[in-house]
């Protein structure tokens, strides 16, 4: 009926690319604000900021080990909204993942092997993760209460836990896990890539990539998968169709909880060898926004989470000029930013006002 | 026991239990006209911050709490824009805000004052008696102008919500947006209005927080929004309800300091912090499935 409208508009080839750019573009932008507002010269903090993450392989290796965990948290939480859930629980669950996966690496037995160690302290944070996600998804499937009220609450407490675990029941004294075993520290990048010399990057960092792949599969390719994102898009369709709605979304819960914890694989295993109070901090938050600009791609995700890794990495290189707090500033605006482009990215182009038909003419 | 049931505990209590209140009822606000609001918690955030900042910068209280209340107007208006004329999701639009909020205030406290935890402190208002006993410290509370303000706004939501025309409007565009639009109302309209309400009361929370502490600290809104936001649903959206939620959540504080004073050096005491926390989770467990919220919460006019 209607003719395609291509007079004036982006091509549909670009429109999914529409949001990224715009980030970008809001990116830049807004930190040349930030350091004007500091007394700083734009061009200097941008230069700078790049110099210090893709300026030098040092540089691309700690953007890379920044990613890391947030490639974890995104993919957490878009699990979670995939089904319909809002996961906001995932701070709280790297936290008390990453403490228990560095305790338990701890305690095993020093030559453990390196394939047992690194399993067994990734599945024990990934059990702790699901734990904490297990009140806020029972609470939702069977009492109705809200993920995202239960979720934060439940941050809070393992905030308040963290050092009374620490200093009370483990008897820290610095507000930190004793070393894991050798066995359970991950291999590093840089003994693959000498290049990257000095970078906190790891193996989790593909391993990472992988991860973002498969939860893409299991979403796409089971049945299990298939039902969360149904159940996403239509709760009461699914219930009427016989899908144990209440199942799933525990279900869906959990493993978001438990892909959360699993990212201290990145920050204990891969980077301190312990865990200390704040490691790994703020990744649940800003694995939100790398979900949602990641858009539910799995390439997405991992670019996104590059992005966010730069940001971070260039908050460090610019903190003598400009406060590193900007970048958290920054990426709140991607996510406003994101957003309100991934609308009108959907949003059809124009709205064709058909013609009233003609009413019928009756012969009288 | 005898400070459990004294006017010290009343004076803490309702001295407390403002910020809660005030979030409480901007969340009623908010969600009453039809738009999730989860950005409670940054509205504090900011709104405390604003006034202190505006209060060091012109050494003057009044303008201080007015900057404080036009910026978290301004804020919760700005989320009503993006829900409502971006189609933003209200959530996502409500987490960047919290984000937003944070990491602003931080940034800005380290750009005006070089601190990274607290600002400078300031005068605020000191009416009232001075005195150390129960009845001043009451005294005092109650001679507060922010709280005072904040206590007109909270008795005057539900007979705004209830009895006058633009807030039958604002529950209309709340519980059936396609309705009221039919019939005429500007949804959009008076979502914006309502927000913008909304967001001024939350703020005289944000100012109170910051005023009562003399300055402001990094974060200082420590989970307020959110528990006001669980006091919203456990009343069913209602008010009145919610404040009294807010001022039972205000004497489990205030009894929390006092029992934190008593228990202190004993094992576990730090373990008293999560006494709000987890009472919010055991209501929201046993109350939230039974209370109704608004019906057109989160849908638009036109869809």
């Amino acid at each position: 009926m209607s003719a395609p409208r291509s007079d004036a508009r982006a091509p549909d080839v670009l429109r999914p690319l529409l949001p990224a750019l715009l980030a970008l573009f809001g990116i830049v932008l807004l930190l040349n604000l930030i350091s004007f507002a500091f007394g700083e010269a734009p061009l200097a903090t941008l230069r700078h900021a790049v110099a210090g993450t893709w300026g030098t392989p040092y540089g691309i290796g700690q953007v890379l080990f920044k990613a890391t965990p947030l490639i974890f948290t995104a993919l957490a939480f878009e699990i979670a909204m995939r089904s319909g859930l809002f996961n906001i629980g995932a701070e709280g669950q790297v936290a008390l993942g990453s403490l228990v996966g560095g305790v338990v690496g701890a305690h095993l037995p020093a030559g453990t092997p390196w394939p047992i160690a690194v399993t067994v302290c990734v599945t024990a944070a990934a059990i702790t993760g699901a734990a904490v996600a297990l009140i806020p998804a029972v609470m939702r499937a069977r009492l109705g209460v809200h993920e995202i009220i239960s979720t934060i609450m439940l941050n809070r407490i393992v905030e308040v836990l963290l050092p009374f675990l620490l200093v009370t029941v483990l008897g820290a004294t610095a507000l930190r896990t004793v070393d894991v075993v050798p066995g359970a520290a991950l291999l590093k990048l840089d003994r693959i890539f000498p290049a990257l010399r000095g970078s906190a990057a790891s193996v989790a960092f593909p391993f990472a990539v992988a991860l973002a792949f498969g939860v893409d599969a299991l979403l796409r390719r089971t049945r299990r998968g298939r039902e969360m994102r149904w159940i996403g898009i239509n709760a009461a369709a699914c219930r009427a169709e016989g899908i144990d709605v209440p199942r799933r979304l525990v279900q869906a819960m959990l493993l978001s909880g438990a892909i959360a914890g699993a990212a201290m694989m990145a920050t204990v295993l891969g980077y301190k060898g312990y865990y200390e109070l704040g490691l790994g901090a703020g990744a649940g938050f800003t694995g939100i926004a790398v979900a949602l600009l990641g858009r539910g791609h799995p390439l997405g995700i991992v670019l996104a989470a590059v992005l966010f890794g730069t940001l971070q990495q260039a908050g460090l290189a610019v903190n003598a000029r400009v406060p590193k707090e900007a970048m958290d500033v920054l990426a709140a605006a991607v996510i406003i930013l994101v957003a309100v482009a991934n609308r009108a990215a959907a949003k059809p182009p124009v709205k064709v006002i058909e013609p009233e038909p003609a009413a019928p003419v009756v012969a009288s | 026991m005898s400070s459990i049931f004294s006017l010290t505990m009343l004076a803490e209590t309702l001295r407390i239990a403002v910020p809660y209140a005030c979030a409480a009822v901007a969340g009623v606000w908010a969600e009453r006209s039809g738009i999730i609001q989860i950005g409670l918690e940054g509205i504090l955030l900011t709104s405390a911050f604003v006034s202190v900042a505006v209060a060091v910068g012109s050494g003057s209280a009044v303008l201080g709490l007015l900057a404080g209340v036009a910026a978290g107007a301004l804020l919760s208006l700005f989320h009503a824009l993006l829900v409502e004329r971006a189609r933003v999701d209200a959530v996502v639009s409500g987490i960047a805000l919290n984000l937003l909020a944070f990491a602003g205030t931080r940034m800005s406290l380290r750009g005006l004052f070089g601190s990274a935890s607290n600002s400078p402190s300031i005068e605020a208002f000191r009416l009232g008696p001075t005195g150390a006993s129960g009845l001043a410290l009451l005294a005092r509370v109650l001679c507060d102008p922010v709280t005072i303000l904040a206590v007109i706004a909270t008795v005057a939501t539900p007979f705004v919500l209830a009895r006058t025309r633009f807030g039958l409007r604002t529950r209309a565009a709340g519980e059936n947006p396609a309705a009221a639009a039919m019939v005429g109302v500007d949804v959009p309209r008076v979502r914006y209005t309502a927000l913008l309400i909304s967001g001024a009361i939350c703020a005289l929370g944000g100012v109170h927080l910051a005023f009562d502490q003399h300055r402001f600290e990094s974060g200082m809104s420590n989970g307020r929004g959110f528990i006001a936001l669980a006091a919203v649903v456990v009343s069913g959206w209602r008010a009145e309800r919610a404040v009294l939620a807010c001022l039972a959540f205000g004497a489990l504080e205030a009894l929390q300091i006092v029992l934190q004073d008593q228990a202190q050096r004993t094992t576990g005491s730090d373990l008293i912090q999560l006494l709000p926390y987890v009472a919010t989770l055991l209501v929201l467990g046993f109350a939230a499935g039974r209370a109704a919220s608004p019906r057109g919460l989160g849908k638009h006019a036109d869809s």
